[in-house]
């Protein structure tokens, strides 16, 4: 993100990551995950899933904020977010065993939503 | 890792959505872009926040593509004949009153077949939850004209364009007595699940309006694009006026929305007016329904 003042409390703000889970054969392919993302996570992939649709894919896995936007406004219940507690962008690649294997109702996100 | 094929695998149950929904009847029937969907998923989040027992909240459909929502939530449900939610959901909040009874249909089933007993539940400030689809059309029966079409708009029926003036749900509700009168779009997937969870809360009859896209036979017949493109609509033209005046309210064909809460207010619901008179004339010799619903419970 671009500022033109660094906001005095920069470095207590800790910015959200999450990931994105895909549960691909439930997409329909509507798009609005993609549309609606405000951090342009995802965009639509080119793969078919058995039924024919083309799911999402994600772009730029390190930008998830984890808003949780994609997950309330898609339809099929298709995908999800879940935060990444080290807050870093390998966290956020998915190549961690932990972050695979993580509750996908984490704490941190129940606190954020209430 | 970000092409699906590549993508770690991941399991149903792993959605948060999971333990609301019957996972086993996914993918539901809703077309592409269908907008059902995302107002179940806004219903759910309401249920986890409000933290509300789920073996104490029913939901109750009746027939048409919203009328599916009885079959693919976890909840006790019921999935009545067509327009007969409301009379279904009276009977079982009055049999077992400790019970959050819901009612979870769309625009053609509630106020076009069962329009009268939508304005007696009103009138009567039955303890229901009323969360009524409102796609402008009877989308699973074949896009037929509904009570809600707007003018103009064409339908399979009206192929010249409709010509009955739709109702204004809003201020139906409100002046037949509902006690909460909200509309939103589900594109406003954040104050929908909001006004959801403030629902879930009150007493008395409560309404809530959901628009939402179909794809399939309102948006081909009036030739509007894909529910993307609705989605897209929606958010140019829907204005939040919380506290409008109902009778301001009404749809025209592709103009603005209004939304917002509309009427939230405290009134005796039918059960405690009932009580109240009861005891008020039979004294000691009323016994009212325990709040346990009573022997159906043993
Ligand atoms: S959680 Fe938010 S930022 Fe992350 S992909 Fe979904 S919509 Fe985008
Ligand atoms: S919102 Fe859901 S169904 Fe639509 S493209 Fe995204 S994942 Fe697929
Ligand atoms: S016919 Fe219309 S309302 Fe029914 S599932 Fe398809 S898009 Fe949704």
């Amino acid at each position: 993100m671009k500022y033109w003042r660094k906001p005095l409390d920069f470095g207590d703000v800790k910015v959200p990551h999450g990931e994105v889970r895909i549960l691909v054969e439930r997409c329909k392919g509507c798009g609005f995950c993609v549309e609606y993302c405000p951090k342009d996570v995802l965009v639509m992939s080119e793969e078919f899933n058995k039924k024919g649709y083309h799911p999402p894919k994600v772009v730029k896995a390190g930008e998830c904020v984890n808003c949780n936007l994609c997950e309330m406004i898609c339809p099929d219940f298709a995908i999800f977010s879940v935060a990444v507690s080290d807050g870093d962008a390998a966290g956020a690649a998915g190549s961690s065993p932990e972050a695979a294997g993580a509750d996908p109702r984490p704490p941190e996100r129940e606190l954020r939503r209430a | 890792m970000s092409t699906p094929a590549e993508h770690p695998e991941v399991l149903p149950e792993e959605h948060p959505v999971a333990p609301y929904i019957r996972t086993d009847r996914m993918p539901h029937i809703w077309c592409p872009t269908c907008g059902i969907g995302t107002v179940v998923k806004c219903f759910a989040t309401a249920l986890a926040e409000s933290g509300l027992d789920l073996n104490k909240v029913s939901v109750v459909s009746g027939i048409g593509c919203t009328g599916r929502v009885a079959g693919y939530m976890k909840l006790d449900g019921f999935h009545t004949t067509h327009g007969r939610a409301i009379p279904f959901a009276t009977g079982l909040k009055l049999g077992r009153p400790e019970l959050l009874v819901t009612v979870f249909s769309g625009d053609g089933d509630l106020v076009g077949i069962g329009g009268n007993h939508f304005i007696h539940a009103a009138r009567r400030n039955m303890d229901l939850l009323v969360i009524l689809v409102n796609n402008f059309i009877y989308g699973m029966t074949g896009g037929q004209n509904a009570a809600t079409t707007p003018l103009t708009a064409k339908t399979s029926t009206m192929p010249y364009g409709n010509f009955e003036r739709a109702f204004n749900l809003p201020q139906l509700a409100a002046s037949c007595g509902a006690t909460y009168v909200a509309r939103w779009t589900c594109l406003h997937i954040r104050r929908l699940t909001k006004a959801f969870g403030e629902a879930l809360k009150r007493r008395g009859f409560r309404f809530i309006e959901v628009i939402t896209p179909c794809a399939t036979l309102y948006a081909r017949l009036n030739k509007l694009g894909s529910g993307l493109d609705l989605m897209r609509f929606y958010h140019d033209n829907a204005e939040i006026r919380h506290g409008a005046d109902t009778r301001e309210v009404g749809i025209a064909f592709q103009d603005r929305i209004v939304c917002g809460k509309f009427v939230d207010e405290e009134q005796p619901s039918f059960l405690e007016m009932m009580h109240e008179h009861y005891r008020k004339t039979l004294g000691s010799k009323y016994v009212p329904t325990p709040p346990e619903g009573g022997w159906l419970h043993e």
